[in-house]
């Protein structure tokens, strides 16, 4: 049972209360007519898939029911740091832990 | 000494004597027994039959760690406990076990006959063998393995049993009371911290129970425990799992230990406790050797022959032998003698030991046999001898004894550290794998981080034999019947990682998980294949540590509780009419009212009928409803749905098409603009949690710089649909503040205003395509709105129907329901349903995707009616639509029938269906071919009754 940290509510949570929301980070292209059908197959289905940490988003589902980003290393589920929607991704994500 | 009883010692109550039953045969102990103490004391040195082979199979182990004393526990009806460990079931009177997978009895064993024919079955013997001829495998193969494999018998009946689930945090979980456990306890107490202690026997002390010198000691310890106030000790409860962040799940028995008649309350609790630091003082797990002849019960763990001996006051034997590779068995050894009883001789593969030890032996009467080894073991339901050889090749000779004790060295119990993903580091010198560096804040103490304080011994794979190993009877894992050479064959075979050895082989794999075997092998397996053992591997540990019940993990959620069901405010006056009900997502809605003993088609037919005649009342509360409100509401919903939303009028309703990204069909509804910045959206039933995530996905995290908010108000109204030709009448009496005339309210509007005195938003809709109202109420207003539209339409014989009578009505005018005409797969094109798509629109969600060749291209399925050759033959939902049934096998399929009924109001079956090319077919005759007959069907419009849409303008 994961806690995770709702950088809204503040509060480390039960994994419970989330739902997962994909990679973070991807845009949706402002003038989707002007995509090549490449570009828009890019947008829609090709993610990067990584081995260790990966950028993706989250929902406080059963909480306050708020978007945030976190980045989780996929190998060890561990989750390194939450940031609110909009926010970039912090530079630096040491090797145990927390934005450098 | 009476049997093997010793006259003293022991932490059993010899005051009080205790009968209990095995394989139907009368026996006694005494409170603090096990059934496994009980037992040997009572002379039984048999206790089960092995898997494969069905060899006689005696104790091996007086922990968990037990592989062969596998009993069914018996309390009563439905209350068959099978594969317990006998050294873990607390003695009552009263107590009925039963030995398992052996038939007709455990003396006389028929399929014991595997045994003889051994060679056939080696390691693996399964995926080479019963493969021809392959007819054989369905009737006669498995048929008769399935009778034969296997362990005890699964319940077939019901558990009436209950349990219980807590959760619990605290700053120090230690898991595991011996003594290390124990003051690591009183340590972290010391500092304020919350602790929680728990050990999965009955009483704490774990190895010090077998060590009467340490006794007092432990009686202090435990007086110490027990007067903090902020230590929680738990007895007979095991931690089965470490999850992330030092979440662990144990489980708490509660009533097993007790007699029937005395057992109340749940049977178990599940514990899922968080801690701040996890301690781990779990031990260590004593090796057994491997050398020919190791598996005659009477041969046994030394260790489990110092606890029975100085924790249960038994003699395993009147005399016993020694095999020794460590000094933990000399130990052993002077302290039976000590307790009264005799040992023989102690062997040793050691040519040399400790002075100390070997002068104490000598000292004591014990022959020592040093740098020797047991080389074959006599007796077949019990020992009667062994015979020992210099060097294991040597001379040669034998001693009586009834029991072996083996000391194989010590293997800390390093699965909960493993499961938590803590590193491991192998130790070359005790030849074992020891905690290395935590993933989570956890430590390991006591004999788990190799912290023993019993000497030291030699690495040993197979003991030294003139016999070739081929040729020995020598076991490793003694419940799956593994023995060396099927190691040596595994890797003869090609099989070079662990993880394929024990699978190919099953070591490891039975109910004990491998712990008295998995060293074992890995040594065997590292001398055949000339590596390291750290280069060969570790099998991963899993949950649970040992097995656990469904019960317990399932607590509560059963019955009732295994899923919320959600009701309606009118469901109580549906179950008053008898109504048939069903499950839609998490809701309970009125499938058909059934009157005077009607089945479903005869209920439906009439409420079919009723509607289209005069006028029926349905309840639509479940529908999901979503108040989107703020000046940029109608711009939000025209990026969101197919439609275009700004011209809609406030007092105006339009039929909205969700499309995901990918240009699929997601979700449908009605929706109301109430105001220019407010909407009253609506979703299907099943898809409002999803539609309104989604939307949430696209507001907060696309379009933040959109002024809208939305509120979900699924709960907030109940929706009664009042359709059919005197639905106006009905309510006309009832409505207040609203112009009920067709000029004032025509069809897709909405007004505001009240009836039967309460609020309304009153929408004029029709998803049946007669005359039709929504009438949405508070909900708290919903049943009596509902009982006051019931009265005021008696006069016209109002019908409430169900969900099934929804369905045809609704098909009858083609009507899609998302989910059963769509399959995530479809677009509007597919539909039909390009109208409502805006075309001015620059971008909506899915409007990208629709523009790709594959949305458009010729032979996507197409939304069509079927109308079956045989006007009362009823095509199957999901039945596959062929144009050639004649075509040779695999027949192209061209789509599928998604909705099919009996319908009332043409006296005839009606199908919806997607084919390929739907529209160009329509007039042409396809046909669904199903098991025993071929169907005929014309394809026609989707759409069977009033297709000008007349009756919906009245």
């Amino acid at each position: 049972m994961i806690l995770i940290h709702c950088p809204y509510c503040e509060e480390d949570r039960p994994e419970v209360e989330f739902t997962y929301g994909g990679e973070a980070h991807i845009a949706r292209p402002l003038d989707p007519s002007a995509l090549t059908d490449s570009e828009w197959e890019g947008y829609l289905y090709i993610r990067s898939n990584t081995r260790g940490l990966h950028a993706e988003r989250w929902r406080h589902a059963h909480g306050c029911a708020r978007f945030f980003n976190a980045v989780r290393d996929t190998v060890s589920d561990r989750f390194e740091v939450t940031y609110k929607t909009g926010e970039a991704r912090p530079a630096r994500i040491t090797q145990t832990g927390g934005a450098a | 000494m009476s049997g093997y009883r010793l006259s003293s010692g022991g932490r059993v109550d010899r005051s009080r004597p205790l009968r209990f039953s095995f394989d139907g045969a009368g026996y006694q102990g005494f409170a603090g027994d096990t059934l496994a103490s009980a037992l040997v004391a009572s002379g039984v040195t048999l206790f089960g039959r092995s898997f494969k082979y069905h060899r006689p199979r005696g104790l091996l182990a007086t922990g968990v760690e037990e592989p062969n004393a596998l009993v069914s526990v018996d309390r009563g009806p439905a209350r068959v406990t099978p594969n317990v460990r006998a050294p873990q079931v607390s003695l009552h009177e009263g107590l009925v076990a039963e030995s398992q997978n052996r038939w007709p009895s455990l003396k006389f064993d028929v399929v014991s006959i595997n045994d003889r024919f051994s060679a056939l079955f080696p390691a693996g013997f399964y995926n080479k063998t019963f493969m021809w001829p392959r007819s054989a495998w369905e009737k006669l193969y498995e048929p008769v393995i399935r009778r034969l494999a296997g362990l005890g018998d699964s319940p077939v009946t019901r558990d009436p049993d209950h349990y219980d689930a807590t959760y619990a945090h605290c700053e120090v979980l230690v898991v595991g009371g011996g003594i290390a456990g124990i003051e690591a306890a009183l340590d972290a107490a010391r500092t304020g911290s919350r602790v929680i202690l728990i050990d999965e026997q009955d009483e704490l002390g774990g190895a010090a129970l077998a060590d009467p010198a340490l006794w007092s000691t432990l009686d202090a310890l435990k007086a110490q425990l027990f007067a903090a106030d902020n230590i929680t000790v738990l007895t007979r409860t095991t931690a089965f799992g470490y999850y992330h962040q030092n979440f662990v799940g144990a489980s708490q028995q509660l009533t097993d230990h007790l007699a029937p008649s005395e057992a109340q309350g749940p049977r178990e609790k599940l514990w899922r406790i968080r801690a701040g630091e996890v301690v781990l003082a779990q031990g260590a797990i004593e090796r057994p050797l491997v050398f020919n002849g190791n598996d005659v019960p009477g041969v046994m763990l030394a260790s489990a022959g110092r606890t029975l001996a100085l924790r249960y006051g038994v003699a395993v034997g009147r005399a016993v032998v020694i095999m020794a590779a460590h000094d933990s068995g000399w130990r052993d050894a002077l302290a039976l003698i000590e307790a009264g009883v005799h040992v023989a001789a102690i062997v040793d593969i050691r040519t040399v030991v400790s002075a100390d030890l070997a002068d104490a032996a000598r000292a004591a009467g014990i022959a020592l046999h040093l740098g020797s080894a047991i080389t074959a073991v006599a007796g077949r339901h019990a020992v009667k001898g062994v015979t020992v050889a210099e060097g294991g090749t040597g001379p040669a000779h034998k001693i009586a004894c009834d029991a072996v004790l083996m000391a194989g060295g010590w293997t800390p119990s390093v699965h909960l550290w493993s499961q938590a993903k803590g590193g491991l580091v192998w130790n070359e010198a005790w030849g074992t794998y020891l905690p290395g560096k935590p993933q989570e804040k956890c430590r390991v103490v006591g004999a788990g981080a190799g912290a023993w304080h019993f000497g030291s011994g030699a690495i040993t794979s197979v003991l030294p034999n003139s016999l070739p190993v081929s040729k020995q009877k020598a076991f490793v894992d003694f419940q799956n019947d593994v023995k060396a050479r099927d190691i040596q064959l595994a890797v003869q075979e090609g099989f070079r990682s662990i993880e394929h050895i024990k699978r190919y082989t099953t070591n490891g794999m039975a109910t004990d998980q491998g712990k008295t075997s998995n060293l074992n092998a890995l040594q065997i397996a590292s001398g055949v294949l000339g590596r390291p053992v750290t280069e060969i591997g570790l099998t991963t540990f899993r949950p649970p540590y040992t097995p656990q019940t469904f019960g317990a993990l399932m607590g509560h959620h059963k019955d009732a509780l295994f899923q919320p069901v959600r009701k309606s405010v009118i469901d109580d006056w549906a179950t008053a009419q008898d109504a048939v009900f069903e499950n839609v997502a998490n809701w309970r809605r009125a499938r058909y009212f059934p009157k005077g003993g009607e089945d479903m088609d005869a209920a439906v037919a009439r409420e079919c009928r009723a509607v289209r005649q005069s006028v029926g009342i349905f309840d639509a509360s479940t529908l999901g409803k979503i108040e989107v409100v703020g000046p940029d509401a109608a711009e939000f919903l025209n990026r969101m749905y197919t439609n275009p939303w700004k011209a809609l009028q406030p007092g105006r309703c339009r039929y909205g098409l969700l499309l995901r990204e990918d240009g699929f069909i997601t979700d449908d509804g009605v929706s109301a603009r109430m105001a220019d910045d407010r909407f009253h959206l609506t979703t299907t039933t099943g898809g409002a949690p999803r539609v309104l995530g989604m939307m949430e996905d696209y507001l907060q995290t696309e379009w933040s710089d959109l002024d809208v908010w939305l509120t979900s108000t699924t709960e907030q109204w109940a929706v009664i649909a009042l359709q059919g030709p005197r639905a106006r009448d009905v309510i006309a009496s009832l409505v207040g503040g609203i112009d009920l005339s067709p000029e004032a309210f025509p069809h897709m509007a909405v007004r505001e205003g009240t009836i039967a005195g309460v609020p309304t938003r009153l929408f004029r809709v029709s998803f049946t395509g007669e005359l039709g109202f929504e009438i949405n109420v508070p909900a708290s207003e919903g049943r009596k709105v509902w009982e006051a539209i019931f009265d005021a339409g008696q006069p016209y014989g109002i019908t409430p129907y169900g969900t099934e009578t929804m369905h045809v009505l609704r098909a009858e005018k083609g009507f899609i329901i998302v989910g059963q005409d769509t399959d995530g797969t479809m677009t509007p094109g597919d539909m039909g349903l390009d109208w409502a798509v805006g075309k001015k629109k620059p971008d909506f969600v899915g409007k990208r995707s629709l523009a790709r060749p594959e949305m458009t291209r010729k032979g996507r399925k197409q939304f069509i009616g079927l109308l079956t050759e045989d006007p009362q033959e009823l095509l199957e939902e999901g039945a596959q639509v062929v144009t050639n049934p004649d075509a040779p096998i695999p027949v192209p399929m061209i789509g599928h029938v998604t909705s099919s009924y009996h319908s009332a109001t043409l006296g005839r079956t009606i199908a919806l269906a997607v084919i390929a090319d739907g529209r160009a077919r329509i007039g042409e005759t396809i046909f669904v071919p199903m098991a025993d007959k071929v169907i005929r069907a014309k394809v026609t419009a989707p759409m069977f009754y009033d297709p000008e849409g007349s009756r919906l303008n009245d």
